[in-house]
């Protein structure tokens, strides 16, 4: 369910870091607790983000949720089918529904993340 | 997440975290948002048949000789024509005009009125006609004897039809009969809050889970589905229904949200017929409208509304309409613009974006 090569945040966000790109996203966790997902809202390519700030946000049918970034550097791509069909992240939070690739600008805060054992005991907890 | 041992909760409470129910905090009671997810079950209740538990709604008494007098005197609606078996929507509100709670009026005797009301409102408002009984009738507090299903959509009667010997195509809107659910004694009134067809079934707390779960059975050759608060919440903003805490509260008469239609101003004195007449009197300043965005975005409960970059109002509840596929909703705007065509903005994240004011309900069923 969790990928082991993914890090993951308290927030519910995960990021799979190669060298100095990653590819980001919310968990499989956090699809199921928002429910309905109806709007996403990413940032344009180019915006540079910092960790634990504000990446864009989901929008259900019930809320509207923040999502942070999990790591620091430039957006350089953003996922074009979730603008026509943010279901997709309901069905596929972990692969085809990714948020946004980066340009990380400290590839090292990715060490500060949980791995795919640890979120799982954070998201048992939580329940 | 852990349920705080405060919470109250319904007799379904284990059934509906055995089926993967997602569960909120709900007016102190620890109640299903969704199983399947919003739009499944919104899609069900419109297209088949879903059931929901609304157990935690309240239960008030009221018997005696001068039971419709008191119920009379506590409500807007005219509770005295009713006919026995009949059903109506009212008001209960504070002497300001403001609402204490909407609720159901059930004329079961000539003196005997059955109220079913909010949850979150239920000691309040049973204290607050306790207060206003100066007449020969006694009030109960009933919550606890009186477990509620809601089933509703196009194949309801279908479903329910199996499980009782009442003939429930003789049960016209807005009226009910005392009869057997499954061999338990069940007041089934045809009402509802999803601007769809269906019935409301009070049974015994004992027997709920044995109810819901035959239910469910006889239900399953439609596609029925168990729904929670969330797509109760869409289905009754798409007919227009007010929630309390939102289009109505303390602070808003029923005239400015838009339910005159409760209001019977020539039946006789009750509480708050002064304060509404003083209102009708000096005009109204403002009033409940729908609107639908024309921008991205979805205007939500508590966001303002603008007017030609002038704060105008208030959104009391939005949402994406399943059904109609548009972001929906309602809200508050000065009386001179309170009328289908206005074109509004709502402040989205402190972005204004576009959306214009339309007639209502959203959503009608064909008849």
């Amino acid at each position: 369910m969790y990928p082991e090569n993914f890090r993951y945040t308290k927030e519910h966000e995960w990021v799979l870091a190669e060298g100095d790109t990653a590819t980001v996203g919310i968990t499989d966790h956090a699809q199921e607790e928002l429910g309905d997902i109806v709007y996403v809202d990413l940032p344009k390519a180019g915006t540079h983000l910092e960790q634990g700030k504000s990446l864009g946000s989901v929008e259900s049918v019930k809320a509207v949720s923040d999502i942070y970034s999990p790591v620091s550097g430039e957006v350089t791509e953003i996922n074009a089918i979730l603008a026509d069909s943010p279901e997709k992240l309901n069905e596929d939070p972990h692969g085809a529904a990714w948020l946004v690739k980066m340009k990380l600008s400290a590839p090292e805060e990715v060490k500060n993340l949980m791995s795919a054992s640890d979120y799982q005991t954070y998201i048992g907890a939580e329940k | 997440m852990p349920s705080a041992p405060s919470l109250r909760t319904t007799p379904l409470h284990s059934v509906h975290c055995g089926l993967s129910a997602k569960m909120v905090d709900f007016g102190g009671w620890d109640m299903p948002v969704q199983y399947s997810g919003i739009i499944e079950e919104h899609h069900a209740v419109r297209r088949a048949v879903g059931v929901f538990d609304v157990s935690h709604m309240g239960e008030i008494e009221i018997s005696g000789p001068e039971a419709a007098r008191l119920t009379d005197f506590i409500t807007t609606n005219h509770a005295a024509k009713l006919k026995i078996g009949q059903a109506h929507y009212s008001g209960l509100l504070y002497e300001t005009g403001g609402f204490v709670d909407d609720i159901l009026v059930y004329k079961v005797a000539d003196d005997h009125f059955f109220l079913c009301v909010n949850a979150s409102n239920q000691d309040k408002d049973f204290e607050h006609i306790c207060s206003a009984n100066r007449f020969d009738a006694q009030v109960e507090n009933a919550g606890e004897r009186y477990s509620q299903l809601a089933i509703q959509g196009p194949k309801a009667l279908a479903t329910l039809q199996k499980l009782t010997p009442v003939d429930l195509s003789t049960i016209r809107y807005y009226w009910f009969k005392d009869g057997e659910v499954a061999g338990t004694p069940a007041r089934i009134a045809y009402t509802g809050y999803t601007g769809e067809v269906g019935f409301e079934i009070f049974v015994p707390p004992s027997e709920a889970k044995r109810i819901w779960a035959l239910v469910l059975e006889s239900g399953a050759e439609f596609g029925i589905k168990p729904c929670g608060l969330g797509a109760r919440n869409t289905l009754r903003l798409e007919a227009k229904m007010a929630l309390y805490g939102h289009e109505i509260d303390a602070s808003i008469s029923p005239l400015e949200a838009d339910l005159s239609w409760i209001v019977k101003l020539d039946k006789g004195d009750f509480i708050g017929r002064d304060a509404l007449l003083r209102q009708k009197e000096k005009g109204l300043t403002r009033k409940l409208i729908g609107f639908e965005m024309r921008g991205r975005g979805i205007g939500r409960d508590g966001y303002e509304v603008m007017i030609d970059g002038v704060p105008a109002g208030w959104v009391t509840s939005g949402s994406p309409s399943p059904t109609l596929c548009k972001n929906i909703g309602l809200c508050y705007l000065p009386i001179a613009q309170a009328h289908p065509g206005q074109a509004i903005q709502i402040m989205i994240r402190n972005q204004p974006v576009d959306a214009v004011t339309v007639e209502t309900p959203f959503y009608k069923r064909a008849k």
